[in-house]
């Protein structure tokens, strides 16, 4: 079972072996409200830790994904065109957004783990 | 005075409510350094007649296309409006309510705009459109800029064909941003060919049909040409009666058409406010600047609209929006829908072709006067002339005649261009033979 | 093919009981199908004469095949749109009162003015001698916003307040770019948190990034933060005074003098001006530039959301950068400077829009400052502050103030007043919408949690100043006594109730097309 480490911008990694996948919290999801669109990037994208890597639009926002992770894109959740609610609905699991090979796994010390980002949350309401 | 209606009696009243002696006391936090207690250079209030006195002398002091002969394009057309619709723009529920943010109390701004959209998309041959710009001008300037942001690249090309204005201004709104804009020069025989010009780091192509100096032209190749580069191929359209007669800008392969909507609905009135048109393919919808209306229901399953896909917007990506525009044309967009409903498909299809025929029989008039030398041999309603003297010259003699004559293409060009003795004349639906007759005569003793 | 539909499954509102009607009117409330729904193939709504003989020179590019738009007679055009018209809110019914829109009465002496033969007919590039009295208003409306702000100079053609904005900062940025013979190295702007979107937006259409300032606890520009951003990459600063809290920034001066002695120029959003025209003069202040919204001070009509007007006066440190055409007063008469090669000394940095501006506002805000001359603008201003300020008065007990003290035009509350209550600031403002309200602005400015910004403008009389305080009272009451369901429910009486915004966003529907489900199918 691969652990799901976090961000402060509520974005989470979840990593298994090489590579990783990457979304955005129930936190985020509720603050954002009913997505309604998730524009993702290219296979192949290279990214530097905290490089916008995709933008997710509710009717009111719009937000930044900031990866949590340095990685190149090989898969990305084609099914968030045709139903982003799954953002809302199910954001750790089925709305997931970008899958990385990570380039540098020990930036996943930089970032909290489960109990750590609880708290966080616990300490923005 | 008759826009104020609070009384001494009611400013006592409030004041004590507030609990200050004066109005003054509540401008507490304006400094005394910055009140102004001196006197203006202006007049004080005036009765309503007093103001209509002083206003219609101004008017008065203009003489215009109404008065005389006009072939004034280069443009803005003059076209008839039917009564109906400066009576309905004028009711005060459309004349006067905000932009339907509030979308429950604004269906009825929010399904005009609707059909406005839809009937855009129609004449243009597009898949959308927005609710309107500003102006055709600076709709063109939002279309190279979102070129830029689809195509990720920086090198726009601007055929000559393109009224100046509409390419100073696309220059203008580019200047800081990291593009370039290559503007070609006037395309006097319409031969231009741009085929040269298009590589893969051309963002886009932007032509006009009819182009400014009347040319009409088929833009297939060209837009051929630009899909297999990667290049989005806009089209401006500066009248937009032309589109009842023309194979549209969407049928010869545009990616983007902006056009000035003022021929359909809105006066001349020297110069604004006008309506901007904004189309494009699907596919560019969410990089569209300006305001969009979209279909949807409400709480009780019943259909209405809003307006959506805001995230665009300034109000919301700040510094990332596709633009910083907040308003559309409002009322100007209202008055061309209801134009456009009562013109229908044969009323539209009908104005366009005797625009047209007006235009042909001008030119064929034209063409016995001794010095002028038609340009375009395909045209709409516009086109341009050689003359054997100076154009500006000529126009403001036929003024002293009483004829506005057309427009000098140096005044859209600036002089010594090269163009100094070109004229452009516009013919419409409200050109008489009388008018017509006019022209020629007056022409033919100028340039005697 | 025409259409008729069945909308008699017009459900009755939750608890209300009216029965359904045939075709879902409800009273003098008309339900209206899309004009492509009326469609008559052979009906039209004009009549044009035939061409006569002509040869035909299209280049043989005719369009082939049909356009699409529908066809339907005169009268039921007029219907349609009278139909329409009927669904919306606007001045002329009722209170607006929506911070920073200004939303003042909208005279009809305006209209009947723009409608002077002489005004309409008139086609902007005619040679200027036929056309001296178009020229005369342009002059005379600039001559007046230059006198009322102080300012030395004025650029007409910005077409909305947001277009004026990005003249100002582009003025900002040419001046620069000359005075460093080459782009310029300074590339931040100051921004105070509350500002508008647009702020940020204009910004970075000219090159520069935004930085911003914080607001202190009075919701005024931080003034010592504001300091020590102050370094030699500031271009500029952008300010709304009064600030979108609805207070005037007393420490205007002193900001001025800190950034034009860093080297940077002064944008003023001129959005506000309502409460101080007649009584302060921005260009007093040391602003460079300041758009003034002609739709919001200047008594122009908002349209359903345009067209609107934002001229831009200018110090003597721009003027030169304002962009063509511009009218000029000479000898022989009025001409007007539409060339850089004709510009003289001037370095104008393009142009923004085609022709010459928005003449139809110009003459509407023409009739306007000479209606109520220089006393009845103070008036204006006075009678704006007075009323925000009773209505604030009026509501502080049983609403909650976001800052002590006076206001200027518009009063700013925060959502504390609804804690525990159950019911937002969006919900607050729905059911306002049933008790024949267009709501205040909600969510705005972002400085304060919940915002509700209400701007009632001078042209409320107390009554329906006493009306509209009346309703507020009730609905904090009501929510206060525990209704949330209710709030959240609303509005139910309107032409339409809450519509699915989420819906629209996610699968966009933004045109009619023939194979669109019907009015019945969208249940």
């Amino acid at each position: 079972m691969a652990e799901r480490k976090y961000s402060e911008d509520h974005e989470w990694v979840e990593v298994d072996g090489e590579s990783g996948v990457i979304g955005i919290s129930d936190y985020a999801q509720e603050q954002l409200g009913d997505v309604v669109f998730v524009e993702l990037p290219e296979i192949g994208k290279v990214f530097d830790q905290r490089d916008e890597a995709a933008v997710v639009e509710s009717v009111k926002a719009a937000a930044e994904v900031y990866t949590p992770v340095s990685g190149e894109v090989i898969e990305v959740n084609e099914e968030l065109n045709n139903d982003p609610s799954l953002v809302n609905t199910d954001a750790f699991g089925e709305g997931w957004f970008v899958k990385l090979k990570l380039t540098d796994p020990t930036e996943l010390d930089d970032l909290m783990d489960e109990e750590t980002y609880t708290t966080f949350v616990k300490g923005l309401s | 005075m008759r826009y104020l209606p609070l009384t001494e009696t009611d400013r006592s009243a409030m004041l004590a409510r507030i609990g200050v002696a004066s109005v003054d006391d509540l401008f507490v936090d304006v400094p005394d350094s910055a009140r102004f207690d001196g006197q203006f250079d202006l007049p004080d209030h005036m009765a309503e007649f007093e103001v209509e006195q002083r206003m219609s002398a101004m008017a008065t002091r203009n003489i215009t296309t109404g008065d005389v002969p006009s072939f004034l394009g280069a443009g803005a057309y003059r076209h008839h409006i039917p009564a109906s619709v400066d009576h309905l723009i004028q009711r005060g529920e459309f004349l006067t309510s905000y932009t339907p943010y509030q979308p429950e109390i604004s269906q009825g701004t929010l399904q005009a705009l609707f059909e406005f959209q839809s009937m855009v998309a129609l004449i243009t041959g597009m898949d959308v459109a927005n609710a309107s710009m500003y102006d055709g001008a600076t709709s063109c300037a939002e279309a190279v800029l979102m070129a830029r942001r689809v195509t990720r690249r920086n090198r726009a090309v601007v055929s000559g064909s393109v009224h100046p204005h509409y390419s100073t201004v696309t220059e203008t709104q580019a200047k800081y941003v990291d593009i370039d804009i290559d503007i070609l020069p006037p395309d006097l025989d319409g031969s231009e060919d741009l085929s040269g010009k298009i590589d893969d780091e051309t963002a886009c192509v932007v032509v006009q049909n009819p182009g400014v100096l009347g040319h009409v032209r088929d833009l297939s190749p060209l837009a051929a040409e630009c899909q297999e580069k990667g290049a989005l191929l806009i089209v401006v359209v500066t009248e937009a009666v032309s589109l009842g007669a023309l194979r549209s800008p969407g049928e010869m392969g545009a990616d983007v058409v902006v056009a000035e909507g003022q021929s359909i609905g809105n006066p001349q009135g020297f110069g604004g406010p006008y309506v901007g048109l904004f189309a494009a393919r699907e596919k560019y919808v969410r990089q569209m600047p300006g305001r969009l209306c979209g279909e949807t229901v409400d709480a009780d399953g019943k259909r209405g609209w809003v307006l959506t896909l805001s995230t665009r917007e300034q109000h919301i990506r700040r510094e990332k929006a596709t633009s910083n525009i907040c308003t559309n044309a409002g009322l100007c967009a209202l008055a061309f829908t209801i134009h456009l409903s009562l013109l229908g498909e044969d009323g539209f299809r009908d104005l366009a072709t005797l625009n047209h025929a007006r235009a042909s029989q001008l030119a064929d008039k034209l063409s016995e006067v001794p010095g002028v030398e038609l340009l375009p041999e395909a045209f709409f309603n516009e086109f341009a002339v050689r003359l054997s003297r100076s154009a500006g010259e000529v126009v403001d003699e036929l003024a002293a005649q009483n004829v506005l004559g057309g427009v000098p293409a140096s005044r859209l060009f600036g002089k010594g261009q090269g163009l100094d003795d070109i004229l452009l004349i516009a013919a419409s639906e409200l050109t008489t033979q009388d008018d017509m007759e006019a022209l020629v005569a007056r022409l033919t003793e100028v340039l005697a | 093919m025409s259409h008729s539909r069945d909308l008699s499954r017009s459900p009755a509102a939750a608890g209300s009981g009216t029965r359904e009607t045939v075709h879902g009117h409800e009273g003098l409330q008309l339900e209206e199908l899309l004009l492509f729904e009326i469609d008559n193939p052979g009906a039209t709504g004009v009549d044009l004469p035939e061409p006569g003989t002509f040869t035909a020179r299209l280049g043989g590019l005719e369009r082939q095949g049909e356009i699409g738009l529908p066809s339907v007679s005169e009268p039921e055009v007029v219907r349609h749109f009278t139909r329409l018209s009927q669904k919306n809110y606007a001045i002329d019914m009722g209170t607006y009162p929506l911070g920073s829109c200004t939303m003042k009465h909208n005279p009809r002496l305006n209209e009947k003015m723009t409608r002077l033969p002489g005004f309409a007919n008139a086609h902007p590039l005619q040679p200027d001698a036929t056309v001296q009295g178009a020229f005369e208003l342009i002059d005379g409306v600039a001559g007046w916003l230059k006198e009322l702000t102080g300012m030395p100079a004025i650029a007409m053609s910005p077409a909305a307040g947001a277009h004026g904005e990005l003249c100002g900062v582009m003025a900002i940025r040419a001046a620069l770019d000359d005075r460093e013979g080459g782009p310029t190295t300074r590339r931040r702007i100051l921004v105070p948190d509350s500002a508008h979107g647009t702020n940020p937006a204009t910004a970075a259409v000219c090159g520069f990034s935004v930085d911003a300032i914080p607001s202190d606890s009075r919701g005024r520009v931080d003034v010592k933060a504001f300091a020590e951003k102050l370094d030699d990459d500031v271009a500029g600063i952008m300010i709304t005074n009064p600030n979108t809290c609805g207070l005037f920034e007393p420490d205007m001066i002193e900001i001025a003098e800190l950034i034009h002695e860093a080297g940077g120029y002064f944008y003023c959003d001129g959005a506000n001006f309502n409460a101080i025209v007649g009584r302060v003069r921005p260009g007093d202040l040391g602003i460079d530039c300041m758009h003034i919204n002609l739709h919001k001070t200047f008594s122009t009509p908002h349209g359903g959301g345009g067209p609107g007007a934002g001229p831009v006066v200018l110090s003597e440190a721009l003027a030169s950068f304002a962009p063509v055409p511009w009218v000029v007063h000479g000898e022989e008469g009025f001409s007007l400077v539409e060339h850089e090669a004709d510009a003289g000394a001037a370095k104008p940095f393009g142009r923004l829009k085609g022709f010459h501006g928005q003449m139809g506002m110009f003459i509407r805000a023409y009739a306007y400052m000479l209606s109520h001359g220089r006393d009845g603008l103070r008036q204006v201003a006075s009678d704006a502050v007075l009323n925000a300020n009773y209505v604030m008065s009026s509501l502080s007990d049983v609403m909650t103030p976001s800052f002590d003290g006076p206001c200027m035009h518009e009063c700013l509350f925060d959502d504390r007043f609804l804690k525990d209550t159950g019911v937002s600031t969006l919900d607050f403002a729905k059911a306002m919408l049933d008790e024949g309200y267009h709501p205040m602005t909600m969510y705005f400015p972002l400085v304060v949690h919940g915002a509700m910004l209400i701007e009632p403008t001078e042209t409320e009389s107390k009554r329906s100043l006493d009306d509209f305080i009346a309703v507020m009272r009730a609905l904090v009451d009501r929510a206060k006594q525990g209704e949330g369901e209710s709030f959240a429910a609303a509005p139910t009486m309107t032409p339409r109730r809450r519509l699915d915004e989420t819906a629209a966003a996610r699968q966009p529907v933004l045109r009619w097309t023939p194979e669109m489900p019907t009015a019945e199918a969208a249940e």
